[in-house]
């Protein structure tokens, strides 16, 4: 293995990690759309931190994008108040960011590294041309990136574990207990922006919700463990990464594309096969149930 | 995905970013081939309506005109499909069909959109002038109209406005440009707008504000009459007692009661006045019907008083007397008015 391909593993698996890390919450609190809609509006949040710092320092993008991510939830938040279906209000908002990224980017951008098309699927194989040097240890910058994300998503999530378990599963008594319900919604929601906007580089806005996703949802069908969940979740999202990376090489096709696809793969594998939700488990039991009537 | 335990949306999501994911290696998998005619499938993502030609123009006229045919034939059983459709299917409608017929139409609509507008933003042209035009109107037909002219507007202006800088793309000023009329929709909008709905609610706490103060004042005057045969001026202090309102709350209403002649004012509080008494005692009335009715509300279901802005003292004689009745076994009669009549007479 070349350290070419090293780092192009390390960045997908970290990737494969951190989103299917943040894609359970996400999915055992119905907000798919929502992360859906962040992922798209990070544009914007980078767009708009490169035109005020003319730099295109992580940290400021980090800023921006974790700004943007926020307040795209607190405007669906308002529509919805407002008295807009809260899918409605979803996609109005987060389009209406989207375009307003891609005038910017457009507009004043043109000639910087962000490029439409790379928002869009990201650019994994360039990734380790771009390095920096942090204590002493040559890495990629999108590699420094993901795993500071990570270690922040780790910690928050370690340190809420039992506050995010219970406000997910029954808000009511998480309110009822004094939880602050509505701020971890919105720290949350902070995580997933800086998780989309640190897995941006490398796979794009639109495939990091398969990556957000399709793991979390792998996961669900095969256990019913809530901490099982990020365990599984994490590891499919690195198998989905890897796999998807060697075969992307074989058909000479695009690497963030054939990773999305290997987690569909997986999810697939186990809608068919899982031992309690698959669809062989659920024909099984529900022909024993009918041998069972018969019997009787 | 109606057979797992997975949510609606998690399940959109998921369908829609893996099926991007493959359409991606497809993609560039295709990119490779030494084949022609692919170089425009990476505009489909943005769109790119400049670079349309004409028969792409004529393309998605034929196909608007075909879509709009079809609403058009068959608008009476969409109507229904859409708000009852366990009605539909009871008279006989082929549900599953013009169901399927919609999804169709909508793919279809999609895909002549994606030149101009691209995959990304063709959410927003779906949603944007629906709801927009939705905020306009309660009436199915004309949220229809409304909502393309909504759409036809959307486009021109985009179109105007990236014409003329070069390096605009004209699909997401489209999509901003439909936003835009939405937002301001949402906010001046007659009946569902932002403005009318906070004029009300600022009217509503006024009003609710003089009526606690009319309430208070009338039964504090009551119980002294009660106790004493005598009216007397109540200090603000003993009036924020009874029901509390913020200090700013509590002189802006208490100006407006004075204004109206209500309220009389004295060094030592303030009193109802002979016109103020009959408000405050029809307020005291509405007030406690409503709490009658709000705990037999069971008895009162005919009355659908939601409908009515809670207005009891509209209702006819016999329902008012019905709720006399249950004030009067509850002992909580407005009595002040009738004290005052009896003290004059008597004296």
């Amino acid at each position: 293995m070349t350290d070419y391909t090293f780092w192009i593993l390390l960045t997908a698996s970290l990737v494969g990690i951190t989103c299917g890390i943040i894609g359970v919450l996400l999915i055992l609190r119905k907000l798919a759309m929502v992360s859906d809609a962040i992922s798209h509006t990070v544009l914007l949040g980078i767009i708009s931190a490169f035109l005020i710092t003319q730099s295109l320092d992580g940290w400021t993008m980090f800023i921006g994008a974790a700004i943007v991510g926020v307040l795209t939830t607190v405007f669906i938040q308002m529509l919805n108040s407002a008295g807009v279906q809260s899918d409605a209000s979803i996609g109005i908002v987060f389009t209406f960011l989207f375009a307003i990224g891609v005038i910017l980017v457009s507009m004043f951008a043109r000639n910087v590294h962000i490029d439409v098309e790379h928002t869009i699927m990201g650019e994994i194989a360039f990734i380790p041309w771009e390095t920096v040097n942090w204590f002493g240890i040559e890495a990629p910058q999108a590699v420094w990136m993901l795993s500071i994300v990570l270690v922040i998503d780790v910690i928050l999530l370690l340190f809420f574990y039992k506050e995010f378990k219970l406000s997910t599963f029954d808000p009511e008594l998480a309110a009822a207990l004094g939880l602050p319900v509505g701020l971890l919604h919105y720290l949350l929601m902070g995580m997933t922006s800086i998780t989309a906007v640190a897995s941006f580089d490398a796979v794009g806005a639109i495939l990091v919700v398969a990556m957000l996703i399709a793991p979390g949802a792998t996961a669900y069908l095969l256990t019913e463990r809530f901490s099982m969940m990020f365990v599984l979740s994490a590891t499919f999202g690195v198998i989905a990464a890897i796999s998807g990376y060697y075969m992307a090489a074989w058909l000479n096709a695009s690497i963030a594309g054939m990773m999305a696809t290997m987690a569909g793969v997986l999810f697939l594998l186990a809608f068919i096969f899982s031992p309690t939700h698959g669809m062989i488990a659920k024909a099984l039991s529900q022909k024993h149930i009918r041998t069972f009537d018969a019997d009787t | 995905m109606r057979h797992t335990r997975l949510k609606t949306d998690t399940a959109i999501g998921l369908i829609l970013s893996v099926f991007f994911g493959i359409g991606i290696v497809l993609l560039t998998y295709i990119n490779q081939l030494p084949v022609g005619d692919q170089s425009g499938l990476d505009e489909f993502i943005f769109g790119q309506a400049a670079a349309m030609v004409s028969s792409d123009v004529r393309i998605i006229s034929i196909v608007a005109i075909i879509l709009v045919a079809i609403v058009v034939l068959l608008f009476k059983e969409l109507k229904l499909l859409i708000f009852d459709r366990e009605f539909a299917q009871g008279i006989g409608l082929p549900t599953t069909v013009l169901n399927g017929l919609l999804m169709t139409m909508i793919v279809a609509a999609v895909v002549i959109g994606l030149q101009a507008v691209g995959v990304v933003l063709m959410v927003s042209m779906l949603i944007a002038p629906a709801i927009t035009a939705r905020y306009w109107t309660d009436r199915l037909d004309h949220m229809v109209i409304l909502s393309g002219i909504v759409g036809a507007l959307s486009g021109i202006s985009g179109t105007l406005i990236s014409a003329p800088i070069s390096g605009m793309p004209t699909g997401p000023l489209i999509v901003v440009s439909a936003c835009m009329l939405f937002f301001v929709s949402l906010v001046i909008a007659p009946k569902k707008g932002l403005l009318i709905k906070a004029y009300r609610l600022k009217h509503l706490r006024k009003q609710t504000a003089r009526e606690q103060i009319l309430q208070s004042l009338y039964e504090l005057a009551e119980e002294h009459y009660a106790a004493t045969r005598s009216l007397k001026t109540f200090p603000g202090e003993d009036i924020q007692a009874l029901r509390p309102l913020s200090a700013r709350r509590f002189q802006k209403a208490l100006k407006g009661l004075q204004q109206s002649g209500y309220v009389n004012v004295t060094n030592e509080g303030f009193y109802l006045t002979a016109s103020g008494r009959e408000k405050a005692h029809r307020v005291t009335l509405n007030n406690r019907y409503m709490q009658m009715y709000a705990m037999h509300e069971v008895r009162f279901a005919n009355l659908h008083m939601e409908k009515q802005n809670w207005d009891f003292l509209s209702l006819p004689e016999e329902e008012q007397g019905r709720l006399q009745a249950l004030l009067h076994e509850h002992k909580l009669e407005p009595t002040l008015l009738q004290m005052l009549q009896e003290g004059r007479t008597s004296t």
